[in-house]
């Protein structure tokens, strides 16, 4: 009965309709983000996420790309639970004032050389969140940031081209850590 | 037995205050207010401030009659209602932190969202200078033999919202879990002063991103409350329908989240999909995957096309599909339904005493959900159940969330074939000089309150109130006596809302 069961839900997704409807666009761009990451790292590439204020909204697009549709995991892209196994911290939100020292915190755990990539509007200068008294106004002002993935929140098609660019500039070392 | 309207007789009714009265009482009315709310017959809606009144939101739950009542502060202090009612506790201290007013005879009186970093006090009161050192905040103490604690975040270890943890435990024991929250507060409550409403409803759907269709909803309810406005038929449906997906999105994605909390990853991988099915289909039909902006006072700012109507139906036959199948195999998969029964147990006159809003209320016998006891539109055309358990724990909210898809898979199908054709948004008046609206708005995890005022068409003062605020204090009680190692289980089950607490 159950393995009757396993098997009724099993094959239907992962046979039949795998892979799932990529559209070409994120199947390309994952391949040469696969490529650059290998080229560059020659092995996986380890992200720690920093909720540093977000509304949540740019978790969920994060939490998107590990599910099956983007499965990020494909390319090497991991995401780790420490900053200290990280290589690149994903920062979301306007910096709040409370969470400052926390980020500044997890940004001194991550062992060089390390990458920020700041993640939505609001991490770039606090979005509409700018100018209140709880919030810092933008990632950049707590740590350095390589790299910036507008959008509110970005879609996870957005994130991987974001990541990809990131790749393309370490490649061409113009980001130094 | 005095009711609700009785209590407003008691006070002077402030007018432009809609849809519900607003009237403003003396100390004694206030303090009665409490000890009823105390003894059950009301429930505590929402207690906010200003800088020098507060304001408390109560409902009689039996007649679904809503009431705000008032009380001036002239000298910067006001009767505790958490002395007699502990869900209005965090509540205070809050109203403490941002406007300097006190509550005489609070219980608690630490700071709340206020890590003394703002660099001010009291910022949307009379402000004053910041503490000169941060005093550490005082967490409550258990103590006895070979107890130990586990301190946990702000910086978790997943990809969540921030917030701090501290268990005491004896052994593998809970013996008892404090939270320290206001990590993301981001003074939203501050930004609203003087905004348009075009910026207000922008706000409000950036304060927790996973409901910001239930916030822009709610907010833009609220004005039109306010300016007595009514909107085209066609956006009141579509205003439904994207409530509804948002609320499919979030429960298939949650429900998939509590299995991966108890190692069972399959049931997370399959959800995941279904989930990214229905942002895809929001994504073409609404142009944006969370269908941030859609709602905006007047109407809806996008109207859906026959594709996009074609492209939700073709989701919606997905998920009947596939998701019966996963409803199954939940079920009859004894390691995971070893995991979440009887594990985490939230008492029905708990859920009661706090109010408790969506799947988490519903799952302990309080059958409370605003779209069935407010009747607003287009709610009131459309055929629903609302699910109640009584086990309150955590499988007893994974099936009323499944019973929630179910429910919201049937009205969306109900409302795009009720759509009529027609405007999608009608102009927004200034309106007179001051006016007072309120809204409380169906989310996925519970009710949304939105009350404002509006003077010459700008946001004089807006509050928003999630329900996690009357969630949280729970997952604390339900904690107790389960394994540290079930904490992830609870808390998934529950997800509260960190932004919308924080504010
Ligand atoms: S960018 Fe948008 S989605 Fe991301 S945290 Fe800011 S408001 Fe939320």
């Amino acid at each position: 009965m159950r393995k009757l069961l396993f098997e009724s839900v099993f094959r239907r997704p992962l046979t039949e309709r795998a892979p799932l409807p990529d559209d070409a666009a994120v199947a390309e761009l994952a391949t040469a983000l696969g490529k650059a990451a290998r080229r560059r790292l020659g092995r996986s590439l380890s992200i720690r996420e920093v909720d540093a204020g977000s509304c949540n909204g740019c978790e969920l697009e994060i939490h998107a790309l590990n599910n099956a549709y983007y499965d990020v995991e494909r390319f090497g892209l991991r995401f780790v639970a420490s900053p200290r196994h990280a290589d690149v911290l994903m920062v979301t939100g306007p910096v709040t004032k409370n969470m400052r020292e926390a980020l500044e915190r997890t940004y001194h755990a991550t062992p060089n050389p390390k990458w920020v990539v700041a993640v939505g509007d609001c991490a770039r200068n606090g979005g509409c969140f700018a100018g209140s008294y709880a919030v810092v106004g933008g990632v950049s002002e707590v740590v350095p940031v390589d790299l910036h993935i507008p959008g509110c929140p970005p879609a996870p098609t957005a994130m991987l081209q974001g990541l990809l660019a990131l790749f393309e500039r370490a490649d061409a070392g113009a980001v130094t850590s | 037995m005095p009711s609700l309207i009785d209590l407003t007789l008691e006070g002077r009714k402030v007018g432009q205050h809609r849809p519900w009265p607003r009237v403003v009482v003396d100390a004694s009315v206030w303090t009665f207010a409490a000890t009823e709310l105390a003894h059950g017959r009301w429930s505590l809606l929402g207690l906010w401030g200003e800088p020098a009144t507060v304001h408390m939101a109560i409902m009689d739950g039996q007649a679904a009659e809503i009431a705000v009542v008032s009380l001036d502060c002239p000298d910067r202090s006001f009767p505790s209602v958490g002395k007699h009612h502990p869900p209005a506790l965090r509540l205070e201290r809050t109203i403490h932190d941002l406007f300097g007013l006190s509550a005489e005879g609070a219980p608690d009186t630490r700071p709340w969202l206020d890590h003394n970093r703002w660099g001010v006090r009291f910022p949307l009161g009379d402000r004053i200078d910041a503490l000169p050192k941060a005093t550490p905040y005082g967490l409550l103490v258990a103590e006895g033999d070979g107890l130990h604690q586990i301190p946990v975040g702000p910086v978790h270890a997943g990809i969540i919202e921030p917030g701090h943890f501290r268990f005491t435990a004896s052994g593998e024991t809970v013996v008892r879990l404090e939270q320290r929250l206001g990590y993301v507060h981001k003074g939203i409550d501050g930004l609203m002063s003087g905004a348009s409403l075009e910026r207000g409803v922008h706000l409000a759907g950036r304060t927790s991103g996973d409901s910001t269709v239930a916030y822009a909803y709610a907010f833009s309810r609220a004005a039109e409350a306010a300016l007595d406005l009514a909107v085209p038929d066609r956006a009141v449906l579509l205003r439904a329908l994207l409530a509804e997906l948002e609320r499919l999105a979030n429960h298939l994605g949650d429900i998939g989240a509590i299995c991966n909390d108890a190692s069972f990853a399959l049931m997370h991988a399959h959800c995941g999909v279904l989930r990214e099915s229905v942002l895809r289909a929001a994504g073409a039909a609404f142009g944006h995957r969370l269908m941030r902006d859609v709602i905006v006072p007047g109407g809806v700012s996008r109207d859906i096309g026959a594709d996009g109507v074609q492209t939700i139906r073709a989701a919606l036959d997905n998920i009947r599909l596939r998701f019966p199948a996963l409803v199954e195999l939940y079920d009859n998969t004894a390691s995971l339904q070893d995991r979440t029964v009887d594990t985490g147990v939230l008492k029905p006159p708990l859920a009661r005493q706090y109010a408790a809003g969506g799947y988490i209320g519903r799952a302990s016998g309080r059958s409370f959900d605003a779209r069935r006891a407010l009747v607003y539109p287009p709610y009131d055309r459309l055929r629903f159940d609302v699910p109640t358990l009584n086990e309150g724990d955590v499988n007893a909210r994974v099936w009323i969330r499944v019973r929630e898809v179910e429910q919201s898979l049937s009205l969306i199908e109900q409302i795009l074939r009720r759509l009529p054709n027609g405007p999608t948004r009608t102009e927004v008046p200034l309106g007179g000089a001051v006016r007072e609206g309120m809204a409380v708005v169906e989310g996925f995890r519970g009710d949304v309150l939105v009350w404002l005022r509006l003077r010459n068409g700008l946001i004089e003062r807006c509050h928003m109130r999630d329900p996690s605020w009357f969630q949280w204090p729970l997952l604390e009680a339900v904690i107790e006596n389960n394994i540290v190692a079930d904490f992830p289980l609870c808390n998934k089950s529950f997800n509260c809302s960190y932004s919308g607490h924080d504010l």
